[in-house]
């Protein structure tokens, strides 16, 4: 491989945007097709395809045989509230390697003193959302307990296309969030998207035990394909 | 942690960058139960680090004795793992199953 194709694979990485690298197994020609230019490669049906599902693989065309590199960006794991559970699982999912970031508009929750590992933004997060971008490999988590910040969180991510939305508080709390939602103009399958009470059921007690179930659905919800076809 | 496949080709370009012989071998193939997922990387470099798997430790050892040789003469190559056979000390996947793997220099 030559380094260039090397390098702008990484930037495309780093610039949150997914690619193939197209390698012919043959005589090892390489060349990288960003997203966007998927339509006009010889190749594009299987780009597509591979693409979709986010998978690596070998196809033939014309008796050849490529091999496509699929490189889908980093995910991100987005948590609203600078509070005791996100400081156990910020240095959780970062092992997990996903890209934190940390949500909370009270100044006193939101330090990098509580927070070393991960960039903290005291802001509202209907107001910085938009520029943080929710993808769809995106997780977002609400773990404030407080209507005043999680609600307008959730609003924004119901809006995206995240492939998680996880929101902290017990089953009552839930249906008094889902009646909230439900004025505010959500149907049902909206509403279904978010998992509540969040995380997987394992009887968690401490944050580091929630934040544990926590990563754990994010895992499960990340994987789910893997784990039908397996 | 560095344990994602696109950080591990980060580190690839960092360590090319360096002015280090640099291989990448790549998981293309998989057949039965293999322990990592067509996709996955191993980086090498000329002095023997490297940084990722194609296995679960099976094979590392062979397919980095392979990318020294790509390293040294820059052309790609196609290997192939199955079960180790009875005649000892070749090495294979105790798991079963059969992978691909494509060791290519980075120039």
């Amino acid at each position: 491989m030559r380094l260039s194709l090397l390098s702008d694979l990484n930037a495309e990485r780093a610039a949150r945007r997914a690619a193939v690298l197209v390698t012919d197994v043959a005589s090892g020609e390489q060349r990288i097709v960003r997203e966007a230019e998927v339509g006009g490669d010889p190749l594009a049906q299987d780009l597509q395809e591979s693409l979709r599902r986010g998978k690596s693989g070998l196809v033939e065309r014309d008796d050849r045989q490529f091999f496509l590199t699929v490189q889908t960006p980093p995910v991100r794991l987005v948590v609203i509230g600078a509070v005791h559970i996100s400081q156990a699982l910020a240095p959780m999912a970062k092992d997990l390697d996903l890209d934190v970031t940390i949500i909370d508009p009270r100044t006193a929750f939101a330090t990098p003193e509580r927070f070393p590992d991960a960039p903290v933004l005291a802001e509202w997060p209907d107001a910085v959302l938009p520029d943080v971008g929710i993808d769809q490999y995106t997780a977002v988590v609400t773990l404030t307990h407080d209507p005043k910040i999680d609600d307008p969180a959730l609003t924004a991510v119901l809006r995206s296309k995240c492939f998680y939305i996880g929101a902290l508080g017990s089953r009552k709390t839930h249906e008094r969030r889902v009646q909230r939602l439900t004025a505010s103009g959500f149907n049902e399958a909206d509403l279904a998207r978010i998992h509540a009470p969040i995380g997987l059921d394992i009887g968690a007690v401490s944050p580091a035990e929630i934040a544990v179930s926590i990563l754990a659905e994010i895992v499960a919800s990340l994987r789910k394909e893997r784990r039908r076809s397996a | 942690m560095l344990s994602t496949d696109t950080d591990i080709l980060k580190t690839a370009e960092a360590w090319k960058r360096d002015g280090r012989g640099v291989a990448i071998a790549t998981v293309v193939e998989t057949w039965g139960s293999a322990p990592r997922p067509v996709g996955s990387h191993l980086v090498i470099d000329d002095n023997t680090n490297f940084l990722g798997s194609v296995s679960g430790g099976c094979v590392e050892g062979a397919v980095i004795t392979e990318a020294l040789d790509v390293i040294a003469n820059g052309k790609p190559r196609m290997i192939e793992f199955g079960v180790a056979d009875e005649t000892a000390w070749q090495v294979g996947l105790s798991c079963g199953g059969r992978i691909r793997v494509y060791v290519e220099r980075v120039d």
